[in-house]
């Protein structure tokens, strides 16, 4: 009885949509080189998107309350290096506690932020790139401190590399990992109040405040939530890659934005999906990888994703103002009936 | 009303001060259950204040509010909410990307196991919210373009959905047509035949006559009269809101209509509207009535060039305009006030010259340079004209009141000497005494040889002003009305597509 409201019956659309250039852009890959479709090739495909997928769902949190954060990039190098640091200290160090220690130096990172965002009023955009140059300068400052300027493989724990390298059944660690986090992020934001608040604040930030909604605790949670998940992908990275210096992470933010708004999020919040988001990551990691296959230089990949970003914006653009439009008809339809 | 049943809601000799702005002085108001109370006062008078301080917004200064015959103390909205009060706003405020339901339940959505929103249970309950509103909104849909009479209406269904029993209405019908309005009242009875309180603030005398049992009225914070509605003739309620008499809202003028200067042939925009073909002599000014949504404001866009038109032409003082070019259109004589000041006619935190000065850079510019004296002076000169008041000219025009803020949009548009003056809603949520004067400023105009296309929802502004009336219904021209033939019902059934 109830139809799906038209927005949300266009976002169905716009995964849709992401999932056709996906397949697109795989067989494209495939008839150039047909190994791109083998098992190894979307073994390592998934594996390549887990990490910025991670990253992305945490980054549509905050997109959706018309917010964004700009130190992803620089909070994972910290989490990276932090992880690669305690096993300096000590190889025995069971993994779930580095694991842990990377998800909290995160999280902490977060709440810099978003105590900077909710409580002191200053706009995301400033103090998280803001903060990109500070978390990048601890992380460069504790590298030469240290004089430790690189972290390698045999310095950490089998069990630990294996963690990033891993499988089960098929299925990478580090891409199970995310699937549970898009899993229990997705279900909370459309099941939960708190999550349904959000969207509120990010579609019209005064309605939410006279709405009651604690606007600025609601900003800060997902600012530390984001937090915790770029410090977990770092904790990744340093286990997929087995080394580590001060400059993981190093202009990842663009990737992660250009995903999260190519996964159908919009810029100016309070629509949007996680699993849009993921899609957005899986999407540009594929084309990254197909790029070298159809004969385009790898070094490439960053202007793929910022003109992603500019198409996706694009797309946006002009899909709101045919909604606007339809939904003009519509009325017009139902005055007359 | 038996006197033993404390009100629903009481002020007490309210005082309240911003700075050294004494915006209420000892304001008492008694709200019961089953009436409806007007408030009325010109703009300024505190009728905000009175709601922001029901509403929890604001704490008065000395005074007492009452609940049921309890003093009560908010200390911000939510208490007042949780005190069965219900502020619906002027703007209304909603989440354009969520669904009809969850606007309604925003942090109160029914819950099932592990405190999950039960989305089911949400819809069912919106949809019956609206049922006994008697309005069908579907609460699946996203609010997104929604009409504001629509929106106003999920308010409502919000205020019921949290029990209120204590509903202020803040200029609901600002933006209203008339048949919106009129569902609006039969909602606003329905809830005070159920027991609630209902406080009724508008512009429209004829509204307040038409539903309010009682009425109170502000001037400069203070109460005036407190009133049975029965009591108080129209005459005495204008006078005991404005301190004096209008004599009339409407100025008489001998309409000594001149040369065409306007006029548009075959506009179509599809899906929008179609076939509309009327003219404007110069000194004429010509009404067009119509429901919001019926195309008028849309017309009036693509005359100006803001909208593209998919056929049809325009022309000016006999020269034919490029169509979708506001630029050649400003350049031939045509000016624009459009219908939402704040939105597309002002730019609120500039100062009151530099908006008043935007159209005519050029004439106050030298090498490109805009020369600030030059800007003052001709600022100053509109400004007098307009009988603006304003504290300085350097100030954001954001402090002007509405009424103010419309008169300086009328004055932008004025020094460019426009052959063609197209105002939109001109009146919309100004206080009568201003509206007056806006009134009397476009009769100079159109005297002084312009002509003036007048976009109206108010239908007595159209009959009283207009020298001829256009009707729209649908996008299409339903009807042409001389002054002497334009009658409030002939309007109305053209408007609504009913037969002539």
């Amino acid at each position: 009885m109830i139809k799906p409201s038209a927005r949300e019956s266009a976002f169905a659309g716009r995964e849709l949509g992401i999932v056709v250039a996906l397949v697109a852009v795989v067989v494209a890959a495939t008839v150039a080189q047909p190994t791109f479709l083998s098992g190894q090739g979307i073994h390592d495909l998934f594996l390549n998107a887990s990490i910025i997928g991670l990253l992305a769902i945490g980054q549509a949190l905050l997109v959706i309350t018309r917010n964004i954060d700009l130190s992803v990039g620089s909070v994972m190098g910290l989490s990276a290096y932090l992880s690669g640091q305690l096993f300096l200290v000590d190889k025995d160090l069971p993994v779930i506690v580095v694991v842990l220690a990377g998800t909290a130096l995160g999280a902490a990172c977060g709440a810099i932020n978003g105590a900077l965002v909710a409580i002191a009023k200053v706009p995301a955009l400033v103090v998280t790139l803001g903060t990109l140059y500070v978390f990048r300068g601890i992380d460069y400052a504790w590298a030469s401190g240290t004089n430790t300027t690189q972290i390698n493989a045999y310095q950490m724990p089998q069990g630990f590399l294996s963690l990033g390298s891993g499988s089960l059944l098929w299925i990478p660690n580090l891409t199970l990992i995310m699937l549970v986090v898009l899993a229990i992020t997705a279900y909370g934001l459309h099941n939960f109040r708190a999550g349904r608040e959000l969207y509120a604040i990010g579609s019209n930030p005064d309605a939410a405040r006279l709405a009651g909604i604690p606007t600025g605790r609601r900003v800060f949670g997902a600012f530390v939530i984001s937090g915790a998940l770029v410090g977990l992908g770092g904790v990744m990275h340093a286990a997929y890659f087995g080394t580590i210096n001060a400059s993981v992470g190093n202009g990842r933010e663009l990737a992660v934005v250009a995903a999260v708004v190519v996964g159908g999020v919009a810029i100016f919040g309070g629509s949007g999906t996680v699993l849009g988001a993921a899609l957005g990551a899986l999407l540009l990691t594929t084309i990254t990888s197909a790029l070298p296959i159809l004969g385009v230089p790898a070094f490439w990949q960053r202007a793929v994703d910022g003109a992603a970003l500019l198409v996706a914006i694009s797309l946006d653009r002009a899909f709101m103002v045919r909604l606007a439009e339809r939904l003009r008809a519509e009325r017009a339809v139902r005055r007359a009936g | 009303m038996t006197a033993s049943v404390p009100p629903l809601l009481e002020l007490r000799d309210v005082h309240k001060s911003f700075a050294a702005v004494h915006a209420l002085r000892g304001v008492s108001l008694e709200l019961h259950a089953g009436e409806v109370h007007g408030l009325a006062g010109e703009n300024g008078a505190g009728k905000s204040t009175v709601v922001r301080v029901i509403g929890g917004e604001h704490r008065p200064d000395a005074g007492e509010v009452l609940v049921d015959g309890q003093p009560v103390h908010f200390s911000g909205p939510r208490d007042a909410q949780q005190a069965g009060i219900a502020v619906i706003h002027q703007e209304p405020t909603q989440f354009p990307d969520l669904t009809v339901a969850e606007n309604v339940f925003m942090g109160r959505q029914p819950l099932r196991s592990f405190r999950r929103i039960d989305r089911a249970t949400m819809n069912e309950r919106a949809a019956a919210l609206f049922d006994s509103l008697g309005v069908p909104i579907e609460p699946g849909r996203i609010t997104r373009g929604l009409s504001i009479a629509d929106q106003q209406i999920i308010e409502i269904g919000k205020a019921l959905s949290a029990e209120a029993r204590i509903i202020v209405m803040d200029e609901p019908t600002a933006a209203l047509s008339t048949v919106e309005a009129e569902r609006l009242f039969r909602v606003a009875k329905r809830l005070a035949e159920s027991g609630a309180a209902l406080l009724f603030i508008s512009h429209r005398l004829e509204e307040m006559y038409e539903i309010c049992q009682r009425v109170t009225v502000l001037r400069d914070g203070s109460l005036v009269t407190s009133a049975s509605m029965a009591d108080l003739t129209r005459d005495d309620l204008v006078r005991s809101m404005v301190g004096r008499s209008v004599e009339q809202l409407y100025p008489s003028r001998d309409a000594d209509a001149g040369d065409e200067a306007l006029v548009v042939s075959g506009l179509r925009r599809t899906g929008v509207f179609a076939d509309v073909s009327f003219s404007v002599r110069r000194g004429e000014i010509v009404g067009l009535a119509g429901l919001v949504g019926s195309g008028r404001s849309e017309v009036a866009r693509a005359i100006f060039g803001v909208d593209a038109l998919d056929a049809g032409t325009v022309t000016v003082s006999g020269r034919r305009l490029p169509l979708g070019d506001p630029r050649a259109a400003i350049e031939a004589g045509v000016a624009m006030v459009p219908e939402d000041r704040r939105e597309q006619g002002l730019i609120l935190d500039l100062s009151i010259e530099r908006n008043a000065t935007l159209p005519r850079l050029g004439a106050v510019s030298r090498w490109g340079l805009v020369r600030r004296s030059r800007e003052r002076d001709m600022a100053a000169r509109w400004a007098d004209r307009l009988g603006v008041k304003r504290g300085r000219l350097a100030d954001p025009v954001a402090t002007l009141s509405g009424g103010n803020q419309q008169k300086v949009v009328l004055g932008k548009w004025l020094a460019t000497e426009p052959a063609v003056l197209i105002v939109d809603e001109p009146t919309r949520g100004i206080d009568i005494g201003a509206k007056v004067e806006v009134h009397a400023l476009l009769s100079e105009l159109a005297a002084s040889g312009i002509a003036v296309l007048m976009i109206s929802s108010e239908l007595s502004e159209v009959l009283g002003m207009a020298d001829r009336v256009l009707v729209m219904h649908e996008g299409r021209l339903t009807a042409e009305l001389s002054k002497e033939e334009a009658t409030e019902e002939k309007v109305l059934q053209a408007a609504t597509g009913g037969a002539q």
